[in-house]
């Protein structure tokens, strides 16, 4: 069992690099939506086969809002605004691919000298975990497009979402849920910011924010 | 005995190396619904070509001349120390990987040699472009070599392939399959088949050599090929543990397997735009490091 959990958070690590790596806006939004998804179906297998309705429920939840309802969102902003690629941005593809890495091996080093519960020592879920929050950090200052920087912004969430994995007996299912929907609601608010960009300043360069308009 | 034993190696090498640019050929003809040349095209191409006269430049020293030779003898002594699965290889020491590279390398500063002796300002670009990649590639041979050495626990080439299996190998399989790519100038790297200027890297380095200079160095990229199809080969499959036919078999099959899927990539892909070029090559690396990572996390767990 650990096993198969150790092989989706490593896939899931190794979307953190297509997502530092590509241009191309929909490829992000896949990864993204493909890590939402991996990291959706962690919960069952943590339980051991201990099926409840309440797991299975909040399973269903997460994949359908991380794996669907967030990517379709940001695919018809992506499709208003009018944009594919992500052109200049401040952090070059490479530089980020190697930071990324960068990343990933200081979590591994971190993960190793915290002092964890014996029953966590050796999976990769406090590692993962902290690879995805910085990955998430360098997609948020490398990026100059908004639709980026939210994917960004879900990696991070993914991130803390799988450190809470780790309190999955001491979390209410209520608190998931808060934050499942804040998520949501928050892709929504930013889809809506994204079109009144596009409208007001003919880009989604969120440089041009910063400069001041009449 | 000793002394034809190394002989009948050392000709599985030089005899068998030329056949892989023909299967590429065939594989690529193939996909495109041709009939495409004969699988022993090569062998054709180095005979004719040993027959024919040097041109050489005006501005040339004799180095146009050693410089082929040279990186010919670094790529069959590299060859020389690849074993190929039970069977062994010709010479082994401990910390052979690291002649290893560093013959590899001498054969590229060779060739970039060549190049820049005609004088010629296209020649020395292409030089410029190879060695500027050649830096990335690197990289990444020496980290999937790391990996390796730390699996085992050996730094002699002879003993350092027991790969475990796992995503690790896997990984590694890719990692080192696009560093093939760009190592042995094959698409989406460079395209083989062009003269566009362009387009070119290693193709641009070799525009001005002819006769038998030219034919040591087609044959020295077809072994550079084996080499590295042998290298990946033998990082993902524990060749050393099955009995002596099996694993030549297994080796054999597997090159073959490489070389078509060379030929796939090839036929199925597109060169890459230049810029674009660091960019796969450090995915390449990653692909080797990420492996040399898990394994290090083994190590201390």
């Amino acid at each position: 069992m650990n096993e198969i959990l150790n092989l989706l958070t490593g896939l899931a690590v190794g979307l953190n690099l297509l997502a530092l790596g590509t241009s191309r806006l929909r490829l992000l939004i896949r990864a993204v939506a493909a890590q939402g998804v991996l990291l959706g179906l962690l919960p069952l297998l943590l339980e051991h086969g201990a099926m409840d309705w309440q797991l299975v429920f909040i399973t269903i939840a997460t994949v359908a809002g991380k794996g669907f309802i967030i990517p379709t969102l940001l695919h018809r902003a992506m499709r208003t605004a009018n944009i594919a690629r992500e052109l200049e941005p401040f952090i070059g593809y490479i530089s980020s691919l190697l930071l990324g890495a960068a990343a990933t091996i200081a979590a591994v080093v971190i993960a190793q000298h915290l002092p964890l519960f014996p029953e966590h020592v050796g999976s990769l879920l406090v590692p993962g975990a902290i690879a995805l929050i910085l990955t998430g950090f360098i997609l948020l200052i490398g990026r100059t497009k908004a639709i980026s920087q939210v994917c960004g912004y879900l990696i991070l969430e993914n991130g803390i979402y799988l450190f809470g994995l780790l309190l999955i007996h001491a979390t209410p299912m209520l608190v998931e849920f808060g934050i499942l929907l804040d998520v949501t609601v928050g892709i929504f608010i930013i889809g809506i910011i994204v079109d009144r960009i596009q409208r007001a300043f003919d880009s989604l360069d969120t440089r041009k924010l910063t400069a001041l308009h009449e | 005995m000793e002394a034809l034993d190394i002989l009948a190696r050392l000709l599985v090498w030089l005899v068998l190396a030329p056949l892989l640019p023909g299967i590429i050929n065939k594989v690529k003809a193939w996909v495109a619904c041709r009939q495409g040349p004969p699988v022993l095209q090569l062998y054709f191409d180095l005979a004719r070509l040993w027959r024919k006269g040097v041109v050489m430049s005006t501005l040339a020293s004799p180095g146009f001349l050693i410089a082929p030779a040279v990186a010919w003898v670094a790529v069959v002594a590299a060859a020389m120390l690849m074993p190929l699965g039970r069977a062994g290889c010709i010479f082994s020491f401990d910390g052979d990987v690291l002649l290893l590279v560093y013959l590899l390398a001498l054969a590229r500063f060779s060739t970039a040699w060549g190049a820049m002796e005609t004088g010629s300002a296209f020649e020395g670009m292409g030089a410029a472009r190879e060695v500027s990649f050649a830096v990335l590639a690197e990289i990444g041979i020496i980290t999937a070599i790391l990996t390796l050495a730390l699996e085992s626990g050996s730094i002699s080439l002879a003993s350092m392939f027991t790969p475990p299996p796992g995503p690790g190998a896997a990984l590694l399989a890719v990692g080192l399959f696009i560093i093939l790519l760009a190592e042995n100038c094959r698409v989406p790297f460079d395209d083989p088949n062009t003269h566009l200027e362009l387009t070119m890297i290693h193709e641009v380095m070799v525009l001005d050599h002819s006769g038998p200079p030219f034919a040591l160095i087609l044959h020295g990229a077809a072994v550079k090929m084996m080499l590295f199809s042998a290298l990946l080969v033998q990082a993902v499959l524990p060749l050393a543990h099955m009995p002596l036919g099996l694993s030549l078999a297994a080796m054999a099959g597997g090159i073959v397997l490489v070389v078509v899927a060379v030929g796939l990539v090839e036929s199925l892909t597109a060169r890459l735009a230049f810029r674009r070029v660091p960019l796969l090559l450090t995915i390449g690396f990653l692909f080797c490091l990420f492996p040399l990572l898990l394994t290090w996390m083994e190590g201390v767990l």
